[in-house]
């Protein structure tokens, strides 16, 4: 199989690729650059990212910017995966989805249009233990976006580790908050992990957030050695 | 003990991952479960279990469908038996019926045609499938789909196919399916 894997830089679609990267080749990353920040399709915070992420991983990287209008912006998907096949002779597409149902059935009806395995490796897994992996797996990950009552700028920039995982699970306990942020409740930037040939330092960022809403951008960032 | 029979061909490395476990998970929360993969269930797997499930798989996979003479142990095995979509599609094609083209990819209603055990009235369900069954006389439906059916049982036997992914949005289902045929172990 060759996988091209759907790439955000967010925890999910990079843990998706390493499992990818276990048992089959990885051959390409493709990245939805939305213009749209309330998408519920493509992650949104420090997308910019995946450009650094990707010499990172020394991996090529399709990048296609969508204005992200609902449903639009799935051709644009469609387009971007369509151009990766034939210029990267991809048989597969890889997901970080773990329980979007409205995710990933648009991304089987596009790889079924297209004659492509979808591949999940991450679905219906259990949120705690997803975070628990990325600890193992030694990933650097920092917590790029909060979207939900009652995480608030507190959490911008935070680095994923036990002590962060206890929280969020206390917090899924009371509120109902998915955990691993699948309802979008949080996102993610990967800074390093096990495939990253190098690994990201961030050299300037800034924090916008009101009330329980909130980004942390990276503005400026460069590879340095592991 | 349920034997859980995971339908995935080889040709995707991720199947065990997206179709077996989710399944599994939702089962050993109530009984002890042994997964084998569908070339390897042999006479003693079907003896030593009281119920079996049969996992679905991607929907590229086709091979599975092709192999039907693998599971010709569906007609005799005595067991209670659930198939989930690639598993429903390979019952009704072992007990005389063919699968035809119904392409469902998505959250879809259904409604229930036959009381049952498994579930009633309309509900949503999520559908993954490129092929729907047309069973042999031998099965009744329970729920279809404004494309297609969606569930059938045996008449006879305790054999029954949801086309639908159950551990996707519908666990009870599963969880119906177990509890109806708890095997009472007490001397």
């Amino acid at each position: 199989m060759r996988f091209g894997v759907l790439f955000s830089g967010g925890k999910d679609s990079t843990l998706a690729l390493h499992k990818a990267a276990e048992k089959e080749e990885v051959v390409c990353l493709i990245s939805l650059v939305s213009e749209n920040k309330e998408s519920f399709m493509f992650h949104t915070p420090n997308i910019e990212l995946t450009g650094l992420q990707a010499e990172a991983l020394d991996l090529p990287l399709i990048r296609k910017v969508t204005e992200g209008k609902p449903e639009e912006e799935l051709e644009d998907l469609e387009e971007a995966i369509a151009r990766t096949v034939k210029d990267f002779k991809i048989d597969s597409i890889v997901t970080g989805a773990v329980d979007s149902v409205y995710q990933t059935t648009r991304v089987q009806q596009i790889c079924n249009r297209l004659d492509l395995w979808c591949v999940n490796p991450l679905w219906k897994r259990n949120q705690k233990a997803l975070l628990e992996e990325i600890i193992a797996k030694d990933f650097k990950a920092v917590i790029s976006g909060v979207f939900a009552y009652p995480l608030d700028k507190s959490w911008l920039g935070k680095q994923i580790d036990e002590n962060l995982i206890e929280k969020l699970v206390a917090l899924s306990e009371m509120y109902g908050l998915n955990p691993s942020g699948e309802g979008g409740e949080i996102e993610t930037t990967v800074l390093d992990a096990p495939l990253f040939k190098k690994k990201i330092e961030i050299l300037d960022f800034e924090v916008e957030a009101q009330g329980n809403s909130g980004v942390f951008r990276i503005k400026q960032a460069r590879l340095t050695e592991k | 003990m349920i034997l859980i029979v995971d339908m995935n061909s080889k040709e995707n490395p991720f199947g065990f991952q997206e179709f077996v476990l989710p399944v599994l998970s939702i089962a050993e929360e109530l009984e002890k479960c042994t997964v084998k993969h569908y070339l390897k269930v042999n006479q003693e797997n079907l003896n030593s279990c009281d119920k079996i499930i049969l996992s679905g798989s991607a929907l590229k996979n086709t091979v599975t469908l092709n192999q039907t003479t693998q599971f010709k142990w569906l007609k005799n095995c005595g067991k209670p038996v659930l198939g989930i979509c690639a598993g429903m599609q390979t019952i009704g094609q072992v007990f005389g019926g063919y699968i035809e083209q119904c392409c469902e990819i998505g959250m879809i209603e259904i409604t229930t045609s036959k009381e049952n055990i498994l579930f009633s009235s309309t509900f949503k369900v999520y559908a993954l499938h490129n092929y729907s069954l047309v069973p042999s006389t031998e099965f009744e439906v329970l729920a279809e789909s404004a494309n297609c059916l969606h569930a059938i049982k045996h008449k006879h036997k305790d054999v029954y196919g949801v086309l639908f992914h159950p551990e996707v949005r519908n666990k009870a289902v599963v969880k119906r399916f177990i509890n109806a045929f708890q095997v009472d172990r007490r001397i």
